[in-house]
């Protein structure tokens, strides 16, 4: 049975990793590269790394920090953050990546999706997506609308019928993050996550708002979720990978134990 | 020489992390898209992701669909993966393409219940139907990475090694001779998986 995934994320600002709540008050709290090889070697199932840095250089040190990670871990990762083009996506796939992941370039153009996935398959371009609560309207029905800019900018578009689409042009995966509950550490977003994992066929990931195993329990059954981003609830050492994965194997979900 | 790995690159997909793995391992590689090099390579993986139809242009283009007959025919050990599990079989359903030829069976889409999710992306285990050395040191069971939407479907009971559920049985590991075959990304596959490349790289068929 295919088992359900633990995504650990790290958000990467001038090589360094940083935590925020809500897209603010970031704190340096390690070197990528040493935390994705320890986040390796305790389990986790997949990386993702969003560079989150604003010099004229943190492209080129992002792609430095993929190149010395493809290195040293040997499972799936996805790069996402100001990936803006083709050829910003072929960069961090030659460098080592196997996913690259857009959102504010992919609702600006989307045309990016479809030429992503037709350049280097579906399985590689992740369609990222911000997602607020804003309440149900004849333009979001799914009362979630989509957000951009790091999630200032409202779109107009609605989360569940913008996960349609993106499937359509060709996005091989969806990371939909609350807005709301990032950051919280009360709970992922479930509604939501349920909305959109039913209204497509591609695996979603769900992100923001994990605080205790018990979250990902819950968005991995009632949210339907595929998979679940963790980042504070280890970057803190509040909670080991292995001691989430029993959580989960004791509720009778399949995960992976053994690495 | 003797430890020299050659990586056939037919422009599908990325070759980064397959030849990062490989290194991992203690082996030099030589990724090569030259016929030539293929026919006298002492040791061949043959990877790729994407679609069927365009890698077999890309193979029949670069004269690489016949050098790959030539040096599996040789009896050096060939590896597959992913893409390069299904196409060396005879025929793919994935554009009604005919392939390698180099395994029997065929390629068909992965059968699931409509509300099921293709690809079959994640992790999952691989149980074990025959004995091999790629297995050496791996449990029948362990779980490794599968990103795909069709699977092989070998000719025969001879060339099953392993099988995966999802919704269903399919085939994700199989070989015959010299030739072995993962739906599966060793290279991608954690401890486990670099295990299996490790034992592939000194298997003497």
């Amino acid at each position: 049975m295919l088992s359900k995934r633990i995504i650990v994320c790290l958000d990467v600002r001038e090589g360094r990793t940083t935590k925020g709540v809500r897209f603010q008050n970031n704190v340096d709290v390690g070197d990528p590269v040493e935390m994705a090889q320890q986040y390796y070697e305790e389990g986790t199932d997949e990386l993702v790394f969003y560079d989150i840095g604003a010099s004229p250089t943190h492209k080129d040190i992002m792609i430095d920090v993929v190149r010395s990670v493809a290195r040293k871990i040997f499972i799936p990762f996805a790069v996402g953050g100001g990936l803006r083009s083709v050829e910003d996506m072929r960069r961090v796939l030659l460098a080592g990546a196997d996913k690259v992941s857009i959102d504010t370039a992919a609702v600006r153009n989307p045309d990016l999706i479809t030429e992503g996935a037709r350049r280097f398959g579906s399985q590689c371009v992740v369609l990222g997506m911000q997602a607020r609560r804003v309440g149900p309207s004849a333009d979001i029905p799914s009362g979630y609308e989509v957000f951009i800019e790091a999630a200032a900018t409202a779109t107009g578009l609605d989360a569940v019928r913008w996960a349609r689409q993106a499937e359509e042009l060709g996005a091989g995966e969806i990371c939909l993050n609350s807005i709301d509950a990032d950051g919280t550490e009360d709970g992922y977003e479930l509604a939501v996550t349920r909305m959109v994992s039913e209204a497509v066929s591609i695996p979603v990931i769900a992100s923001g708002g994990a605080g205790t195993p018990e979250h990902l329990r819950e968005v991995l059954t009632e949210g339907k979720a595929d998979a679940a981003l963790i980042a504070s609830m280890v970057h803190y050492g509040k909670y080991s990978i292995a001691e989430m994965k029993n959580h989960l194997a004791e509720h009778g979900l399949p995960v992976r134990t053994d690495w | 020489m003797k430890d020299r790995v050659t990586i056939v690159d037919y422009r599908a997909g990325n070759l980064t992390s397959v030849q990062l793995a490989v290194e991992k391992t203690g082996r030099r590689v030589l990724v090569t898209d030259e016929p030539e090099r293929v026919r006298v390579a002492p040791r061949v993986i043959f990877p790729g992701v994407g679609a069927a139809p365009a890698a077999m242009g890309e193979l029949r283009r670069a004269g690489l669909h016949e050098a790959l007959a030539d040096y599996a025919a040789t009896g050096r050990p060939l590896l597959g993966i992913c893409l390069g599990a299904q196409i060396i079989l005879e025929h793919s359903e994935e554009g009604d393409v005919p392939c390698l030829r180099l395994l029997k069976g065929e390629v068909r889409r992965l059968e699931v219940p409509a509300e099921a999710k293709v690809p079959h992306m994640g992790w999952n285990a691989v149980r074990f139907v025959r004995p091999h050395p790629v297995w050496d040191g791996i449990e029948s069971g362990s779980q490794f990475y599968f990103v795909h939407s069709y699977a092989p479907v070998p000719a025969g009971d001879e060339a099953p090694m392993g099988v995966t559920d999802y919704h269903g049985e399919f085939v994700s590991a199989l070989g015959r001779a010299n030739i072995v075959a993962c739906q599966f990304h060793p290279e991608r596959s954690g401890r486990i998986g670099l295990r299996l490349l490790d034992n592939f790289l000194s298997w003497n068929p």
